[in-house]
């Protein structure tokens, strides 16, 4: 397994990139995570949603191991229980049976603070709809996990911008959402994602309010991040999409279906 | 999340919205502003009419006619009938009966027209006798006071009171010139030092005669021995109580009256005055310090109003916010330090208007209020309270939005 970067915004070649690694500290998760398997784990985990005296399996008991530096689609068509998947990996909603473990921890056992602290260091959102705050500028989106991970504010800013200028916006700093693109908003959104250096990127439908050359953009740029050891999750419903991932996880009425390498 | 990032953050929410921040901001602002005024107003007017009723004399005991109660059963009119004479005045007067009383000065008012020259003034026309100037406290301008000689010949003078005396003269020198009070001419011998005025008169509108004189020239008939107030002086404050004993002692005996209920007269303290204005003017200030404290009710229920607004706008933003790793505390702190900014800033504003209409205002309604820095602070403290208190609920209700819910809604 190939050990991420610590700095995984300088695009450095990959035999360098080994060699600084060995000099530099690396994230203390990942050592743990190295030593208990695969980053993520879903163990028999089901979700039931209950209104009134109706209930609806939305999960069927999955199992699912994701290993550090994947690039994973989860593939379905809508009810499929995938924005389900997403919102446990996410940490947004919990299971009503089975297990969650996220880098060696079982996150059911968390509580609402500490889940907080594991969305803030562990994970990176992406949205379909970039959910950017349209009053503030570029930079100040981006830091925004920074500032509840406690990072000096002089740091974040240095950082917001090294994470913009890693999508191609590093002339737009100050640039508030409603002056961009789509495009750009959501590489914006990805630069926020970055920017905590999290153990996954977890984006859903990222390209769904995105047009065909805009969403090339943003794919590329996984493909690059996860060329630098990114571990990125994303969810789908679109085929051409999926397949710039290397793994492909098939998911209907809440089971998974098809669990594959992806040749393409 | 450090204390200052809360602020910043809160600070640029309220700051994006300005208008309807500065729409919650009024609601506590005029709150504030309002206790601020009516206190001081309250505090002012006190002030000021403890002011003119000691202005009054120290150590006055005041005698009207009319009684205060009677055997009947119905209220005799406080000073309505004509029960006091001038001889009353000077039996108070006697060293042997009332030796706490070292100053008696009777007054008998009429109200008439003053003219010297072309110009017309009507007045009050105060008949009294020469202990008047120690007893009202009152000093001469310029000239002087009658004199024992000029009270007891009747003289025709007059002692005009600063406003009278420019009324009629200007910028005359006034000592000297004369002055036609019914068909009678008056010289005038002196004027009166300003005194501002009591809660009932202009004591600087005056013209002050010798009783005698006012008994025989101006008022005539059956009514000319009587007098409408005796101010008595006591020797001392603690001999006020004494003096007050032997003047209720010495008029009833003169009244023939054997009891006190029925007693035709009714004999005040100053401290009797002034408790009593002081009372009510307090029941006053609570009053009308209620009302402005509901005002500022109001503008925090509109601080609540707004941040349940804010928080249901902004449903998606916390949602995201929690995504990036906000925890519920600091959500909540960050919409309590916004509720918070919208009452201190409504608070500050308030007492700055309020301090400026207090130092300003006094000009044109002529009473003073009195800025005291405890209502201030003390207002700026509750504009705080207010805001955080009305704010709980709702940063409450946004911490508590499960992220996943907040994500979704649009």
């Amino acid at each position: 397994m190939v050990e991420p970067l610590a700095n995984p915004f300088a695009p450095l070649p990959a035999p360098q990139a080994a060699v600084l690694s060995a000099a530099l500290p690396a994230h203390p998760w990942v050592l743990e995570a190295d030593a208990a398997g695969p980053v993520i784990e879903l163990i028999d985990a089901g979700k039931t949603y209950r209104s009134g005296t109706i209930e609806f399996e939305a999960l069927k008991g999955i199992n699912l191991a994701i290993h550090e530096g994947e690039y994973v689609a989860i593939m379905g068509p809508s009810g499929s229980g995938k924005s389900t998947i997403m919102n446990i990996l996410g940490c947004l909603d919990t299971l009503t049976r089975g297990q969650y473990r996220l880098g060696g921890t079982d996150v059911e056992e968390l509580d609402e603070i500490e889940l907080a602290s594991v969305r803030n260091q562990q994970i990176g959102f992406v949205f379909q709809g970039f959910n950017l705050l349209s009053s503030l500028p570029a930079w100040r989106n981006v830091e925004l996990p920074l500032v509840y991970g406690h990072v000096p504010r002089e740091e974040r800013r240095k950082r917001a911008s090294r994470a913009l200028e890693r999508v191609g916006l590093g002339d737009r700093l100050d640039n508030k959402p409603g002056e961009m693109s789509g495009g750009q908003q959501q590489r914006v959104a990805v630069a926020r994602a970055l920017v905590g250096e999290p153990t996954m990127i977890l984006a859903d439908e990222p390209t769904g309010n995105l047009d065909s050359v805009s969403t090339r953009d943003v794919l590329t740029l996984f493909d690059e991040l996860n060329a630098l050891g990114r571990t990125i999750v994303l969810i789908t419903h679109e085929l051409e999409v999926a397949q710039r991932a290397r793994r492909i996880v098939w998911v209907k009425d809440g089971a998974i279906i098809r669990d594959e390498v992806n040749a393409a | 999340m450090t204390w200052m990032e809360s602020f910043r953050t809160s600070w640029s929410a309220v700051y994006s919205h300005a208008l309807r921040s500065m729409l919650t901001i009024l609601g506590i602002l005029i709150g504030i502003a309002a206790v601020i005024l009516t206190v001081g107003l309250g505090l002012g007017t006190q002030l000021d009419v403890s002011a003119q009723i000691s202005s009054l004399g120290s150590n006055l005991l005041i005698v009207a006619p009319g009684s205060s109660t009677s055997t009947t059963g119905t209220r005799g009119g406080f000073g309505t009938s004509a029960t006091l004479t001038i001889k009353d005045a000077e039996a108070l007067s006697s060293t042997v009966n009332a030796p706490d009383i070292s100053g008696v000065a009777p007054e008998s008012t009429t109200s008439l027209s003053l003219t010297a020259n072309d110009t017309n003034w009507t007045t009050t026309v105060t008949g009294t006798t020469t202990a008047w100037t120690s007893v009202r406290q009152r000093t001469l301008a310029r000239g002087s006071f009658f004199t024992q000689a000029q009270a007891d010949a009747s003289a025709a003078v007059v002692v005009l009171g600063s406003e009278t005396a420019d009324e009629l003269f200007g910028t005359q020198n006034v000592v000297g010139q004369s002055v036609v009070i019914s068909d009678k001419t008056f010289q005038v011998v002196g004027v009166l030092a300003t005194a501002g005025s009591d809660s009932s008169s202009n004591l600087d509108d005056v013209a002050i005669v010798p009783f005698s004189t006012a008994a025989t020239a101006l008022v005539g008939g059956t009514s000319s021995n009587a007098v409408s107030t005796i101010y008595l002086q006591a020797a001392s404050d603690t001999q006020l109580s004494a003096a007050y004993q032997e003047a209720d002692a010495l008029l009833l005996n003169l009244h023939s009256i054997s009891s006190t209920d029925d007693a035709d007269f009714t004999i005040s303290s100053q401290d009797a005055l002034v408790s009593t204005a002081t009372a009510v003017y307090q029941t006053l200030t609570i009053l009308l310090t209620g009302v402005a404290g509901l005002s500022l009710l109001v503008g925090g229920i509109g601080v609540m109003n707004i941040m349940l607004v804010s928080v249901s706008e902004r449903t998606r933003e916390i949602g995201l916010r929690k995504a990036l790793g906000a925890p519920p505390w600091a959500i909540r702190r960050q919409f309590l330090i916004e509720a918070a900014i919208l009452g201190l800033s409504g608070g500050i504003l308030g007492a700055v208007i309020g301090v400026v209409a207090a130092l300003t205002l006094p000009a044109v309604i002529g009473s003073s209020i009195v800025v005291s820095p405890l209502a201030v602070g003390l207002s700026i403290g509750v504009a705080i309270a207010i805001g955080i208190v009305f704010g709980v609920y709702p940063a409450t209700r946004a911490a508590k939005l499960a992220p996943i819910d907040a994500l979704r809604s649009e």
